[in-house]
């Protein structure tokens, strides 16, 4: 059996075996990926050599009897986990030359837990854009088809995972950013529950909406990595002091009596008929496995891309205010004076999706729009996570698609902002409410991979993951790989 | 809602942001539809609705003791500053 298309935990059992060493697992990944680069363009940094020195200290633990369930593990970042050493660009000119000073938190956890970077991972400017189409490092391709979108933001970290060029990613997700990119790539995506995850040495884009999580081809591996990236860190003013669930305890729980919503809002007309009869063929199984289908309304949930839309751009516009020509990053040549400084290096070191969300920020935190837009939206917010909190009184957990399509062609939605925006009407609502909640392959349209969504109550990590789990292992849709990538 | 030209300028301006005269047109239609869009928001009914301070519910604001924690780390954060002298950044004479 090849190295590229074995699961996490296969992989460390090969290690532990002496099957094959950490280095000869990196060096076969680092080659895939070089290969790939010209087809995929998944990744903006490959650390080769870095990754061989981890490697090779990987190798001695292990020989040395010290090695954890991670160690010798290869993985990529998404390049806004600031990455000491290396540089991260969160997908943008503004920070092309920008070094990491420290490592993120999750970064740090997973390099003490003995994973191998490999690189780090394409993504939209900024982690605004639901199609890879905005990184200043060119479009992600989608494996299954490269005239397809991969999807966004975190379109690299998806496209590498279902290309086996690495196992398992990171990534993150502000309103669909692990999960949209997941479902259209044929992975399984997971975004814990707000404050589970320190978003400590993330660049920030929308701060009570970020969160970041795992992406890889399986339930069982995004619960090995989550349980060693999850925990409270001082450094995040938001991360929740509760301690982590061993989640791979749970994984195999049997389904019988889960009581499952179906929300009604997300089999709505937008739906592609195709895509829903995967949804419901997927549902099917559940049924099957003894779970209890019901439909369930959540009657404000339609709003969310409205509030979304304001309350994102709003924090955009307030966190990328650091961006102004003078600490780190883009500086315009020869400023006339400091105005001219800012205006232009930001002018500059943007790209258009972003500077339209850092005006319409911009605009509705403006002086006599804040009640009309900004406090709106978080009123409607609250109406929508009382929405979630209702169903969650009924059932155990929500499923609906995870899109309303399969991917879609390369540029056909870039004239239009509010198209593109609404390939995330499925996935907003968890963020906006702070959810967990998990994409996970269930067949496919022609060619193209179709993804179920599962959203559960805050800190139902382990439910999703064992309800993920017990799917994956009725079924075997994880495990098809792109033909060019088998 | 339609966006004028001069609105859109003094957007950015206050988000300080340079935009070529192609751009200023590009953004008045996209943002026109933006504000079209959310103005969607308007059909819900929030009166007596608390707007959402925190994504968890009954949880706000952890603070922590007003202690130093970090060490200077000035060194190392200027290296990527993209003028520095004397350990202070440089900018444009501010102050005529």
């Amino acid at each position: 059996m090849s190295l590229h298309t074995r699961s996490l935990a296969q992989l460390a059992q090969g290690l532990r075996a002496r099957e094959f060493s950490s280095v000869e697992l990196a060096r076969a990944l680092l080659d895939r990926i070089d290969t790939s680069q010209p087809a995929l363009n998944a990744l903006i940094t490959v650390t080769r050599d870095q990754a061989l020195i981890s490697a090779q200290n990987a190798d001695r633990d292990i020989a040395a009897g010290r090695g954890g369930p991670l160690t010798g593990l290869p993985i990529i970042h998404k390049d806004l986990f600031c990455t000491e050493g290396v540089r991260t660009t969160c997908g943008s000119r503004m920070l092309d030359n920008f070094i990491s000073p420290y490592d993120a938190t999750v970064v740090a956890k997973l390099k003490a837990a003995g994973t191998v970077m490999l690189g780090k991972a394409n993504m939209d400017e900024f982690a605004m854009g639901s199609s890879n189409e905005t990184s200043f490092y060119g479009v992600v391709r989608n494996p299954w088809d490269t005239r397809m979108v991969p999807g966004g933001s975190s379109g690299g970290s998806a496209a590498a995972v279902a290309a086996r060029l690495v196992p398992v990613a990171t990534a993150t997700d502000t309103g669909g950013s692990i999960r949209q990119p997941a479902a259209l790539c044929g992975v399984t995506g997971f975004k814990p529950t707000y404050g589970r995850v320190s978003r400590y040495g993330m660049v920030a884009f929308a701060s009570s909406l970020d969160q970041a999580g795992v992406i890889a081809s399986c339930a069982e591996d995004a619960a090995l990595v989550l349980r060693a990236m999850a925990g409270f860190d001082a450094n995040d003013s938001t991360s929740v002091d509760t301690p982590v669930p061993d989640y791979l305890q749970t994984l195999g729980a049997p389904l019988a009596g889960l009581k499952i919503g179906l929300l009604k809002e997300f089999f709505d007309k937008g739906l592609d008929a195709q895509n829903e009869k995967r949804i419901r063929e997927a549902l099917a199984v559940y049924e099957r496995l003894g779970a209890q289908l019901r439909e369930v309304s959540l009657p404000n949930l339609p709003l969310s891309v409205p509030a979304y839309y304001v309350v994102a751009p709003a924090e955009c516009s307030s966190n990328l205010a650091r961006f102004d020509g003078v600490r780190f990053g883009h500086r315009c040549q020869e400023p006339r004076d400091l105005m001219d400084l800012y205006k232009r290096s930001r002018g500059e070191g943007f790209g258009a999706e972003v500077k339209r969300r850092v005006m319409t920020g911009t605009y509705v935190l403006s002086a006599g729009y804040y009640d009309a837009y900004y406090l709106k939206a978080q009123k409607v917010r609250q109406l929508i996570a009382a929405d979630f909190s209702r169903a969650f009184s009924e059932v155990d957990v929500l499923m609906g698609p995870t899109t309303p399509t399969a991917a879609f062609a390369i540029g056909a939605k870039t004239s239009d902002p509010i198209t593109m925006y609404l390939n995330d009407i499925y996935t907003i609502g968890a963020n906006l409410a702070g959810l967990p909640g998990v994409s996970i392959p269930c067949g496919f349209v022609g060619e193209l991979p179709v993804g179920l969504q599962i959203v559960g109550p805050h800190f139902s990590e382990g439910r999703l993951l064992n309800a993920a789990h017990v799917f994956q292992r009725e079924t075997d849709w994880h495990t098809r790989v792109p033909k060019d990538y088998q | 809602m339609a966006l004028t030209r001069e609105q859109i300028e003094n957007i950015a301006h206050l988000a300080r942001l340079e935009l070529k005269q192609a751009e200023v047109k590009v953004y008045q239609d996209s943002l026109s539809a933006i504000f079209d869009f959310v103005s969607e928001l308007d059909r819900a009914d929030t009166a007596g609705v608390t707007p959402m301070a925190h994504p968890l519910p009954g949880l706000s604001q952890r603070l922590r003791a007003d202690l130093v924690t970090e060490s200077d780390h000035h060194e190392r954060d200027q290296a990527n500053a993209p003028q520095v002298a004397a350990g202070l950044y440089l900018v444009p004479k501010v102050i005529e």
